[in-house]
This record gives C-alpha cells, sequence and structure tokens, in this order.
C-alpha cells in the first residue's frame, strides 16, 4: 500500500489513509493534547462518568455484601461450582489481548496502523485485567487470605499447590499485569512530557512532569525508548499467547467432558484476541466519534480491525467445528452427551446463540461495506463481545451441569448479585476508561507523529 | 521554559526509585519479624487464671507426676484438665485454710468447675492427638516448654504449624526415650548423639511422622 514504505508515489494520495490527509507534527499533538489540556469538560463525559461510577458504586457494594455473607449469595452450588466468576474472570483476561497484540505483536511486525490506537487499547488491556483479576480473589471462600496463593515464607512452611493451574493463574495474570503496566507507563511518557511542556496550570505541570520522569528528548533519551519498548515488545509478545493458554489450563486440566481437551489453548488465544478486537472497536468507534478523531483513527483502521475479528472468528468457528466433530468420532458416549447436550439440554437456547454471535452474524464481515459501515460494525462488536461470554458460560456452566453421572446433575441460575458483580466491574472499567480518556492522551502522540514523517517524506518534503 | 522541579529533584528522584526497593524489602522483612515474634504469637504470656496454679511448686519441686493432674493424655486426643476433686485430695488436707484457694474451696463447695484460661489451644481447624505423641517418644517438655519451672503457665512454643512441621519432618532431633517422656527434667543429648538416639528410637518406635494435609486438617 502507498502509505507503508514504497518512495516512487509522489503526488500520488492515497485513498485509504490510515493518518489523514494534511497533518504535520504540530497538528498531531496540538490535536491530542488539547483533548487533555484544553478542552473543556463536556456534560456527555461527565454523564458517562456518572454512569459508569454508579456501577462501580454497586461493585463496592456486592463485594461488601460478599465479605460479609460469602459466595453463597452467587448462583454457584454443586455441581456448578464455577459460575459467573470464571466466565467474567475469562472474558475480562480474553479482552485484554488484544491491546497488548497491538502494542507487542503488531510494534515487531512493523504494522504502522497500530500506532493511533495502541495507546487506549493498551489501556483497556490494563483496566480489562483489573477487573479480571478481582474475580478469582472474590471467588475465594476467604478473599482476605488471597496472598496465600503467593509463594512467601509463611509460618505454616507450605507453598502453594504448584501442580495447580489456579496458581499458575496468578503467576500468568500477575506477571501480565505487571508487564502491561510497565510497556504502557513507558510508552506515556514522552507523551506525558509534551502533557508537562503545554499545561499551563501548576499542578497539571507538577503532575505530568513527575510523571515523565524528567524527559527531555534528547537523543540519548530517544535511543534509549527505542530499546525499552522493542525489549518490552519482546517480554509481551509471548504473553499474549502464555496468559491466555494458562487460563485455558484452568479447564483442561479438569477430566470432565467439555473440558479436558487439547485444542483450548489456542482456541482459548484466538477467541481473546477476538473479543479483546471487539471491544477495542466498541471502545474505538465512539471514541473518534465524540472527539473527532476520524483522522486519526480512519476509516481504513476500522477496516483492518473488521478483517483481524473476521480472521479470529474463523480460528474460533474452526475450534467449535472440530469440537464437535471430536465429540462424535471419538465415540465415547460422555462427550458425544456433551454435544448433545450443547444441542438440545437445558443451556441449548444460549448455545445457538452462541453460535450465531460468534459464527454466523460476523460472517457480514466479509462484505466490505460492512466493514466500512460503523454503526453496523458498532453492533456486530458488541454482538461477538456477548458472544464470547456466550461462549465462556457454555463452556463452564453446560460442562459442569451435566457431566458423567446422572445423579450429581444440576443446574445454575445466575443471582442478582451474579449480575451486579459482572455489572459492576463494568463499572470499574468505564470509570477508569474515562478517567483515562480525559486525564491522559488518548492516542500516542510519539508514534503518530512518526506517519505524518512518513507521509509528508513521499509526498516530497524531507 | 523555566524548569518546573528544582534541581534537587534529580537526586531525590534517584533515591525515592532505589529506597523503594530498599523499603519494599525492608517492609516485608519487618512484617515477618512480627509475625514471627513472641507479641504476636503470644508465647511466654502469663494468661489471668482463676487461682495462681504453679506448675513450678507442684511438678517441680513437689515431683508430682503430670498424669496426676492430665489425666487422659496417654489415651485420649485431649490431655485434660483437672476437676476441682483432683485439687481437693490434697488441699481438703494441706493449706485448708490459705486465701489463695479460696476459689478452689469455692468451687468444690458450690459444685461449679473452675473455669480454667487455655494457654495451649490450637485453631479449631486442626485435629490433634496426645495419646500418639506421648506413645511414641515426644516429651510433655518437648511442646511445653521447661513447665516444671514455671510459677505461672504460660506458651512455650508458637503453635504455627511451621513448628509441627520442624518436628514431623525430622523427628529424630526431639524423640526421647519412653520411659522419659513424663520426665520434666529430662536433658537431652545434643548434636550427633541426639540425632543417633532419635533414629533408633524411630525404629524401635515405628515412629511414622505424617506430614500428608488429612493427617491435621480432617
Amino acid at each position: 500500500m502507498a502509505s507503508e514504505g514504497s518512495h516512487n508515489t509522489v503526488g500520488i494520495v492515497d485513498p485509504d489513509p490510515i493518518i489523514g490527509p494534511g497533518h504535520t507534527f504540530e497538528t498531531v499533538t496540538d490535536k491530542i493534547s488539547a483533548i487533555v489540556l484544553t478542552r473543556p469538560v463536556t456534560p456527555g463525559w461527565v454523564f458517562g462518568l456518572l454512569i459508569a461510577f454508579s456501577a462501580l458504586m454497586l461493585l463496592n457494594l456486592t463485594i461488601t455484601l460478599l465479605m460479609i455473607k460469602g459466595v453463597g449469595i452467587w448462583g454457584i452450588r454443586v455441581p456448578t461450582a464455577w459460575g459467573f466468576a470464571i466466565v467474567n474472570f475469562v472474558w475480562w483476561i480474553g479482552i485484554g489481548h488484544a491491546g497488548t497484540l497491538i502494542s507487542a505483536i503488531l510494534l515487531l511486525l512493523h504494522q504502522k496502523w497500530r500506532t493511533s490506537i495502541n495507546r487506549f487499547a493498551e489501556a483497556m488491556t490494563l483496566f480489562a485485567v483489573m477487573c479480571a483479576g478481582m474475580f478469582p480473589l472474590l471467588h475465594m471462600g476467604r478473599p482476605w487470605l488471597f496472598f496465600y496463593l503467593m509463594p512467601y515464607p509463611n509460618p505454616m512452611w507450605t507453598w502453594p499447590q504448584f501442580r495447580s493451574p489456579l496458581v499458575w493463574d496468578v503467576f500468568a495474570v500477575s506477571t501480565y499485569l505487571t508487564v502491561s503496566l510497565l510497556f504502557w507507563f513507558v510508552g506515556l511518557i514522552p507523551d506525558l512530557a509534551t502533557l508537562r511542556d503545554r499545561a499551563k496550570h501548576k499542578a497539571a505541570k507538577m503532575i505530568y512532569g513527575m510523571l515523565s520522569m524528567g524527559w527531555r528528548g534528547s537523543a540519548v533519551h530517544w535511543s534509549r525508548y527505542e530499546t525499552a519498548s522493542l525489549l518490552l515488545a519482546g517480554l509481551a509478545t509471548p504473553l499474549v499467547v502464555s496468559v491466555h493458554t494458562v487460563v485455558s489450563f484452568d479447564f483442561t486440566i479438569g477430566i470432565i467432558p467439555g473440558w479436558h481437551t487439547t485444542i483450548f489453548p489456542p482456541y482459548f488465544v484466538a477467541g481473546a484476541i477476538y473479543s479483546g478486537f471487539a471491544m477495542v472497536l466498541t471502545l474505538a468507534i465512539p471514541i473518534r466519534k465524540f472527539y473527532h478523531l476520524e483522522d486519526l483513527v480512519t476509516a481504513r483502521h476500522l477496516d483492518i480491525m473488521a478483517k483481524v475479528m473476521l480472521a479470529t472468528g474463523l480460528i474460533v468457528a474452526y475450534g467449535y467445528l472440530i469440537e464437535a466433530f471430536l465429540a462424535f468420532y471419538s465415540g465415547d458416549q460422555y462427550e458425544i452427551y456433551m454435544m448433545e447436550n450443547r444441542f438440545h439440554g437445558p443451556y441449548a437456547p444460549l448455545y445457538w446463540m452462541l453460535i450465531s454471535c460468534n459464527i454466523i452474524i460476523p460472517q457480514l464481515l466479509w462484505s466490505r461495506r460492512v466493514r466500512r459501515n460503523v454503526g453496523l460494525l458498532f453492533v456486530l462488536s458488541l454482538v461477538v463481545n456477548m458472544g464470547m461470554w456466550l461462549e465462556r458460560f457454555v463452556i463452564i456452566v453446560i460442562s459442569l451441569s451435566r457431566d458423567f453421572i446422572p445423579s450429581s446433575w444440576g443446574m445454575y441460575y445466575p443471582t442478582r448479585w451474579d449480575w451486579a458483580t459482572y455489572i459492576g466491574t463494568f463499572g470499574l472499567f468505564f470509570t477508569l476508561f474515562f478517567l483515562f480518556i480525559r486525564f491522559l492522551p488518548m492516542i500516542s502522540i510519539v508514534e503518530v507523529r512518526g506517519l505524518v514523517h512518513e507521509t509528508n517524506e513521499e509526498k516530497g518534503h524531507s | 521554559m523555566p524548569q518546573i522541579f528544582h534541581r534537587s529533584t534529580n537526586f531525590i528522584s534517584r533515591l525515592t526509585i532505589y529506597g523503594a526497593v530498599v523499603i519494599v524489602g525492608a517492609l516485608g522483612l519487618a512484617l515477618y519479624t512480627i509475625a514471627m515474634s513472641p507479641w504476636y504469637t503470644e508465647q511466654n504470656v502469663k494468661r489471668q487464671q482463676p487461682v495462681p496454679f504453679s506448675h513450678r511448686h507442684h511438678a517441680g519441686e513437689l515431683g508430682i507426676d503430670c498424669r496426676y493432674c492430665h489425666t487422659s493424655v496417654e489415651k485420649s486426643s485431649f490431655a485434660g484438665v483437672p476437676p476441682t476433686q483432683t485439687c481437693m485430695t490434697c488441699h481438703s488436707q494441706i493449706w485448708t485454710n490459705a486465701s489463695m484457694l479460696e476459689p478452689v474451696r469455692a468451687s468444690y463447695r458450690d459444685d461449679k468447675s473452675l473455669e480454667w484460661i487455655r494457654v495451649n489451644a490450637l485453631p479449631d481447624f486442626v485435629y490433634f492427638d496426645h495419646s500418639i505423641h506421648v506413645a511414641k517418644g515426644v516429651g510433655c517438655t518437648t511442646c511445653h516448654g521447661q513447665i516444671a519451672e514455671m510459677p505461672l503457665t504460660q506458651r512455650a512454643g508458637t503453635l504455627y504449624m511451621s513448628w509441627c512441621l520442624e518436628c514431623h519432618r525430622q523427628p529424630e532431633k526431639y524423640l526421647r526415650p519412653k520411659s522419659e517422656v513424663f520426665n520434666p527434667y529430662y536433658d537431652p543429648p545434643s548434636g550427633a548423639k541426639q540425632l543417633e538416639l532419635g533414629k533408633k528410637l524411630m525404629a524401635e518406635y515405628h515412629v511414622q511422622s505424617l506430614q500428608t494435609c488429612s493427617t491435621c486438617h480432617r
């Protein structure tokens, strides 16, 4: 494509650019930093924050009740001892993977289109991992003893059970949170310095000044910045694959039909990227509309993200099909029943909704018209997110509710507190996100300026 | 454009960033030390009892065997706290008017138990059986300390799981011949000699020293 490296196209304007025409270094910085520094607080933002904050307060209430009364306030019982808490944990963690893929893997693959979406996608990852991390802690019988999962010198002289995937989760998720936070923060430093230099109020100058850690923009600083970004990208890349693999091990290590299958690691990772890109689209589309960023997060970006969604959706579809095929091909009565239960059992409507949301409806993305229709893309991203939530519900609850012996079968019905906890985590996520778009540059000024340099070079300006 | 921060910020920021690592480490060490300290574990705390019973006088100076009062230690999980009748076996004859012993006499008279405060109490999620320990060569003073020298009763051990595991993982360091189990003045041999004796006793007494979780957490 014209804007990616070929220098023989002087005078030809890219019909599908990844940055709007006419941008210079100044206009990019002005536009993005103005959102933080000069744009007045709009009623829309306040309203959004208030709704998110109320949901956060609901989370507060729910957690307090949970600490007092215990996990019985949720619908979990025997045999479905895992319900919404684990479904939501896996859902939120999955969403986080897109941000890291965009930041890290696409950096290493030199994909320039990642530059205008990576900042808020990585922020999405951080906030999603925070929401996810709440669930393993809350679902414990004694959440205040969560630190027992960590290997520290304790008066019991015991280590955590290293054979358990739940302990592996502790390492995977905390590593993921740490590396994502570091990567996001290091990337932010030059932008924070820009805000420090442009801020008018003393308080803003001091806060951005402290956060930007003395960035001067010298050649040495830039050189270190590039190296640090590459190293962190290298560190984060395996995490994209490993974290959700370890999360999938929560199920694969179990022996019940529908869980004990080797396809889960790649299937979960693909599903994670699928739902993650859906969430990035869900966030990107309103942001670019309300903050008039269509020239930075362009139609081409949405198109590419839709294609990634389609590709990962096809991998997920393959996962579903092979799971069904192998269940019957195995000849094992329990595996066969597991699939038949999904098709006709008590939770069958949810299974068929899953198939429509994850396989059938997203096939619309083959059409270029659909990928370029912003409204439809937004709806599709919500459909995919719902589908991925249903997938986790189907895997966890349906398999638990009916495993080997019929006398142990039982149903799971979520209670209002299950829903309250879930909606509450949306409150946490969106409160953090609204604060992020208000106080931090939601698009990476540094990296988008890099795009301007390239585009101008091709037009004959050097 | 003017500097926002004074030059000293360069030094302060380096100090706080490197210092933070030291501080976090020091905090961890502090927490660990506190958790192992007698203040936190309440070792050596002489708890207020209804009567200031002296093990030093009774078990030490008078030489009364532990089992005279703690009667079920060889048969049961619970060693037993004596009923007032046991006290009255002597104190109906001696020190009959001592004011210190008035609560004992009152308890005997009114047929109401003395409410002794437990000094050695494991949490409810732990199952401990005295009889097996006593039968396999673990002495009273090994866990309860120099009880015959305590004028007031205090807990000698932390009762942490690590304290139990210390012996369970290496019983040879703590075992004594069965004849010495109830001897409050037993002086174990040191170092290699104890290990030699311990190993011999482990074989002789068939000491299994279980370490599976469900042994104690039933």
